[in-house]
């Protein structure tokens, strides 16, 4: 298993803040809307340094949509940043007609996506936003997992041109990705090779896997571990490369079971190439108020969970 | 003025000829709206609006119209191509398989014209601010128009935005409202009353102006008298009153013919009250 170690824990949202300001010196069409959650998206340094360049919608979500998608069509390239469920599920028809049917260049960044962000608990923890999105045709859904990925998935999307759901978390994680990575849209990364079982794994997920990984070597199992930061377009090459290899496969996903990441995972080997399957994602459920950890925990997306799983997908491949 | 006002009306009879011969063609469609709308649509984009038939999404430098109740499709797609963004032939195709024109309007197809897809309602507004708020940070200094229905204002997105253009001074702005007091299931006072409309957007922080969306001379002088306004801080309503079916006197007056096409006798009764100025498509 290849080591992975940290320095440092930092929060996803703030590789976006970053990531922001650095789009915003890139481009002078790059702009910013909030609606009323400036200092939770990590917007400030954006706003300090472009002022004239950002836009204080309010508690308005729907309007922020469809301003955004007004903004694209005098060329600008707007980032819209409230929470994950008030980005998606309050704006879904917003998004839908206004952005996506109508092919506008708009980044919808959506923070405290989840169970990690805790205790405010159900009411805000949207556990259904990566399959809202993903549904929309023309719609490129990404979900990066630390800090350095963060900002460098919120620099990329800024150059691709199209509509992006990019989502991001509230708590402090370790950040253990290349500072100076390029991030490629629809590529996956190889976190590790092997050939027992693959661990597919994306946002918050992808740490848990890790410590996954390194328990299992430990009791002899070789785990490949892929991180899917973009889940749609599914890069479908390397996920059927590595499952024709262990002939098995655990998605990982803070997220439903239903309408994630698993279930993109899924729809591709059934056609491509029938593996079994296990999931560890929220099991259809609303979330609860707690601390983020012990929410993980409850909701069985700890690095156990991805452990268990393995080792029943990899008995059932052998059966 | 580009046109007199002789001229303006000839055209709008001949718009209302299209409405009512596209929505007969595929008998489904909205014609009382359409109907009620042909005088401003005509107005605006033969006299008042400075745009350019040469198709750009961006529209810099030309003023940019945004139909938020996007039902009334035809009048729309008429009126393009009446002023040139693509062939009259294409009205044809209205609501048919494979069509650039389709029930409601979309940049999908990629029809010369249309810059947002609207149909679901209460969105145009937020869009037209954001294009506008665009055209400032670009220092573009052309306007930006947008129509919206008035049943569609239950819609509360409109009210998100009705706030936020005052407060942003987003004075370069100019919204119509189609004032026909009917919608699908009745009259407005009746299924979800408005109100007082103008007392309303001035406590939000507009400028209201009044007009007869039916009188060609009225819209025409709104319109400018509108434009005039611009620049001071606020941004401008035309509260403009209409008649749904306008012009064809079985359709007017009623929320009866929002969504319904004529049958062949009707559309003969209806085209015979509406002289062909231009040649029919």
């Amino acid at each position: 298993m290849k080591k992975y170690t940290y320095t440092e824990k930092k929060d996803t949202r703030s590789g976006f803040g970053a990531g922001l300001l650095e789009a915003g010196k890139k481009n002078p069409e790059v702009v910013a809307l909030c609606a009323d959650l400036v200092g939770s998206l990590k917007m400030d340094a954006f706003i300090k340094e472009f002022p004239e360049r950002f836009f204080q919608i309010g508690i308005a979500e729907a309007n922020m949509i469809g301003i955004a998608a007004g903004l694209t069509i005098g060329g600008k390239v707007p980032f819209t940043g409230t929470f994950a469920n008030f980005s998606t599920g309050r704006v879904y028809d917003q998004i839908r007609q206004s952005v996506a049917y109508s092919d506008k260049n708009v980044k919808i960044c959506a923070s405290h996506a989840g169970l990690t962000l805790g205790e405010d608990g159900a009411t805000h923890q949207i556990l259904e936003d990566i399959g809202l999105m993903k549904m929309l045709p023309g719609m490129t859904v990404i979900n990066p997992c630390d800090y350095n990925q963060t900002k460098a998935a919120t620099i990329a999307i800024a150059e691709h041109h199209g509509p992006v759901y990019l989502r991001f978390g509230r708590p402090v994680i370790p950040v253990f990705t290349d500072p100076d990575q390029k991030f490629e849209i629809g590529k996956a990364w190889m976190v590790n090779e092997g050939t027992d079982v693959t661990i597919i794994a994306t946002g918050h997920m992808v740490w848990k896997a890790i410590e996954a990984g390194e328990k299992l070597a430990e009791m002899g199992i070789d785990a490949e571990i892929i991180n899917i930061h973009t889940i749609k377009p599914l890069d479908e090459e390397a996920v059927l490369k590595s499952v024709k290899k262990t002939g098995c496969v655990v998605t990982c996903e803070e997220h439903n079971k239903f309408g994630g990441l698993g279930e993109s995972v899924a729809r591709l080997l059934s056609t491509e190439l029938p593996s079994p399957q296990e999931f560890v994602a929220v099991n259809d459920s609303f979330g609860e108020s707690g601390t983020p950890d012990q929410l993980m925990t409850k909701y069985g997306l700890d690095s156990i969970n991805i452990i268990e799983a393995a080792q029943k997908v990899i008995k059932r491949a052998k059966k | 003025m580009k046109h007199t006002i002789n001229e303006l009306e000839d055209i709008a009879s001949q718009v209302r000829r299209d409405i009512v011969r596209m929505v007969h063609a595929c008998q489904s469609g909205h014609p009382g709206g359409s109907l009620g709308c042909a005088d401003f649509f005509t107005a605006l984009y033969f006299e008042v609006m400075n745009h350019s038939t040469d198709f750009t999404m961006d529209g810099k430098g030309e003023d940019l119209f945004f139909l938020s109740n996007g039902h009334i499709s035809p009048v729309f797609y008429s009126v393009l191509a009446r002023s040139g963004y693509f062939d009259i032939s294409e009205l044809a195709t209205f609501r048919k398989l494979n069509s650039r024109l389709q029930g409601h309007p979309t940049t999908h197809e990629g029809l010369p014209g249309i810059r947002i897809a609207s149909g679901s309602l209460g969105q145009g507004m937020s869009v037209a601010i954001g294009a506008a708020q665009a055209k400032k940070l670009n220092k573009d200094h052309s306007t930006v128009f947008v129509l919206l229905g008035d049943g569609e204002l239950q819609e509360g997105q409109n009210w998100e935005a009705i706030m936020y253009a005052p407060h942003n001074k987003v004075d370069n702005l100019i919204a119509s409202v189609d004032y026909n007091g009917q919608q699908i299931d009745g009259p407005t006072e009746k299924v979800l009353s408005l109100e007082n409309l103008q007392a309303k957007f001035e406590a939000f922080g507009w400028h209201v102006i009044n007009s007869d969306g039916n009188d060609m001379d009225s819209i025409v002088k709104a319109l400018h008298y509108a434009k005039s306004l611009l620049g001071k801080g606020k941004p401008i309503l035309n509260l403009m009153s209409t008649q749904m079916g306008a012009g064809v006197d079985f359709m007017m007056g009623s929320h009866k013919w929002h969504g319904v096409a004529p049958n062949d006798e009707q559309l003969a009764t209806a085209l015979a009250q509406l002289p062909s100025t231009l040649k029919d498509y």
